[in-house]
């Protein structure tokens, strides 16, 4: 069946409703609005607003209030409008949701999943085109996962919801326009990274909204002779790396892609975890394209030389392999 | 349940009165163009217009002097424009050439002018008010007499940042102007749905803050309770918050499918247009003829296209200086 990623996101979230009387959403405009991306429009009608819950402008208040209503037996899905405004509830996600398991020696989980739009590309400039998932990645008590598929858009949110810690969900605010099959067996783990295009001369280490960025590359690398991998993270934290090590040991060579900036990027932990664990079967120095130093600017042209882009994938590959 | 259009006499000279006037026209002039244009894709991102809340900005800035400092939102093409920056630096920004007033750098959400105090264009909702304490606490710290005008929408009063900053001003008696523009919404969000207690007011009246409310309609209800809470905060005596009660003809940005509110709802609030409700008290009282609004209009008209020529023509940066202003050099 063929889907958008909202849709997928939107199915998702109703399966989850319907099934489970414990689980709510909750955030900004998700429900006389429909959702900011319209991942849940209707939801209000069909569901009522118990359960639907519209918030004001709120993040520190709401988020932790459904870190409160996690520990009190339900299982909310707590929507942050984007990863921009989540900086503003933070400490309830760092100090609370993240710690509380173990601070409590282990008395308490926080069964909560909270999505968040991430990223740049729509000329919505500095304080609207960040991409913090490394941020969140950093904090241990956490599960965060990018899905850059229509599957994992589908398929990610129920296993979040099973999970008995917090969830942190990032969707690409580019994603949810792409438009695909959705594929039969979409139902999926939240565990391990995946091989979305297979090659043996160099690895693409990517996720979310950079994925179709990496595969479009990987397309123009084979019509120059170059058999590129793609590995999709999808999840951040904990990272798999064992997907990324069997990867290495067949390719020698590779690619991190993130959209985060450079310095202490997602991308710097991969190639941490590369030089830790592979690094004697590297036939080169690992390469990353990343944002460039800078709020993101908001003129076109800018904006696009500040972000990882094809060419710069292709560029970066080709210098790993030595072409 | 909707107040009559506003009406009534107009306490000020002709020349003043028509100064008002042809600046809510610039303004509507300049985002109706701004509309076109991001329909044309020369203007991208987000375009949050402020069509119909022009009584607010322009009855304001009128209030204050150059000394002051203003603090707005990322809806502040007519803060902007009222306070003295160019609309020429204004439409480059909005098109993203280096001849705007932020370099292209920031775009409709981020209009940034030193010469005029301008402190932004701030799209963090509630994002500008902390800031707008501190600002305060320098001036008087440094012995200015200077007011920090510091404007918000209704939603930003749900943040915690409106909270802890109502406080510390009130706590320190700074020289802030919290001026709340109503208008109802919060993107889908409307008043009764986000705040318990929707007497704004009164909120703000349990900070030990003096508050005022006025229709933002009317822009002799609107300038007139600016002069007085601007005389209050500029004489020493602490904060002030003004709630201007107002409403914006236009979707939330340009990407909002309005499914929130009824067609009627807009309608009825367009009869208390501030412009054309303005234009008729003025001819009522014979400050304006139908010949001298027509030349205001065509002024604006002309500013407007020799703006968008000025955009038009202005070069992009060089993608070389990306990385420049990231840091002082
Ligand atoms: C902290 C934060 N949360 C959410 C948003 C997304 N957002 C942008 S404007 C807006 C509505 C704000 O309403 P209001 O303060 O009343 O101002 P108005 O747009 O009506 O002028 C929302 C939810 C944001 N920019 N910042
Ligand atoms: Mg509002």
């Amino acid at each position: 069946m063929k889907m958008t990623y909202r849709e997928a996101v939107r199915q998702a979230m109703h399966e989850a409703l319907a099934a489970d009387p414990r689980v709510f959403l909750m955030g900004e405009d998700v429900g006389k609005y429909g959702g900011t991306y319209a991942c849940s429009k209707g939801f209000l009608e069909e569901f009522g607003p118990e359960r639907i819950r519209d918030t004001p402008l709120s993040e520190l208040g709401f988020v932790g209030a459904g870190i409160g209503a996690a520990l009190g037996g339900l299982r909310p899905i707590v929507e942050v409008m984007t990863v921009n405004f989540s900086l503003l509830a933070l400490d309830q996600i760092v100090n609370t949701a993240a710690a509380l398991r173990h601070m409590s020696g282990g008395q308490f989980s926080v069964p909560l999943v909270l999505r968040m739009a991430t990223g740049a590309g729509r000329q919505l400039a500095a304080q609207h085109s960040h991409s913090l998932e490394n941020w969140y990645a950093h904090i241990p008590g956490i599960r965060v996962l990018a899905p850059a598929t229509i599957g994992d858009a589908r398929g990610m949110l129920g296993p979040a919801l099973a999970d008995p810690d917090p969830v942190v969900i990032f969707e690409h605010a580019q994603l949810y326009n792409l438009e695909g099959e959705l594929p039969a067996d979409w139902r999926c783990d939240i565990a391990s990274a995946a091989v979305r295009r297979e090659g043996t001369d160099v690895s693409l280490i990517t996720y979310g909204g950079s994925l179709p960025k990496a595969l479009a590359a990987a397309e123009q690398l084979a019509a120059e002779g170059i058999a590129a991998e793609v590995i999709d993270l999808r999840v951040l934290r904990p990272l798999d790396t064992a997907t990324l090590a069997a990867s290495l040991r067949k390719t020698h060579k590779a690619v991190v892609v993130d959209e985060g900036w450079k310095s202490g990027s997602l991308a710097a932990e991969v190639m941490a975890c590369i030089v830790e664990q592979c690094f004697f079967d590297l036939d080169a120095p690992v390469a990353r394209v990343c944002s460039e130093e800078v709020p993101i600017p908001y003129a076109k042209h800018m904006e696009e030389a500040a972000l990882p882009q094809v060419p710069k994938i292709v560029a970066a590959a080709k210098q790993v392999i030595g072409k | 349940m909707i107040a009559p259009p506003p009406a009534g006499p107009v306490p000020w000279d002709k020349g003043f009165a028509q100064k008002l006037l042809a600046d809510m026209l610039r303004i509507r002039r300049m985002e109706e163009k701004c509309a076109e244009l991001y329909g044309a894709q020369k203007i991208r991102g987000f375009l949050h217009l402020y069509i119909g809340e022009e009584a607010c900005a322009v009855g304001a800035m009128h209030a204050l002097t150059a000394d002051d400092n203003i603090v707005a939102t990322y809806r502040e093409h007519g803060h902007a424009l009222v306070r003295g920056v160019s609309m020429n630096a204004i439409m480059a920004e909005m098109f993203g050439k280096s001849a705007g007033c932020s370099r292209g750098r920031g775009g409709s959400m981020h209009l940034f002018d030193a010469a005029t105090r301008f402190y932004g264009g701030n799209a963090i909702v509630g994002g500008g008010l902390p800031l707008a304490v501190g600002f305060a606490l320098a001036d008087k710290l440094q012995g200015r007499r200077a007011v920090t005008a510091c404007f918000f929408g209704e939603g930003a009063m749900a943040e915690g940042a409106f909270h802890e900053s109502m406080n510390l001003a009130a706590l320190w008696q700074l020289p802030v102007l919290f001026c709340c523009e109503n208008n109802l919404y919060a993107m889908g969000t409307a008043l009764a749905r986000s705040e318990a207690q929707t007497d704004l007011c009164a909120k703000a009246a349990s900070y030990a803050v003096p508050t005022l409310k006025a229709d933002g309609m009317d822009i002799v209800a609107v300038h007139e309770a600016m002069k007085l809470a601007a005389a209050h905060v500029r004489d020493g005596l602490g904060p002030f918050f003004l709630e201007l009660q107002t409403y914006r003809f236009r979707a939330h940005s340009m990407f909002d499918p309005e499914l929130y509110r009824d067609k009627a709802e807009v309608e009825e609030w367009k009869a208390r247009g501030p412009l054309h409700t303005f234009s008729a008290r003025l001819k009522a009282e014979e400050k304006l003829t139908e010949e001298e609004f027509l030349a205001f209009d065509a002024r604006a008209n002309a500013e407007v296209q020799a703006a968008v020529d000025f955009a038009e023509a202005a070069p992009w940066e060089p993608v070389e200086d990306l990385l420049k202003d990231v840091h002082t050099p």
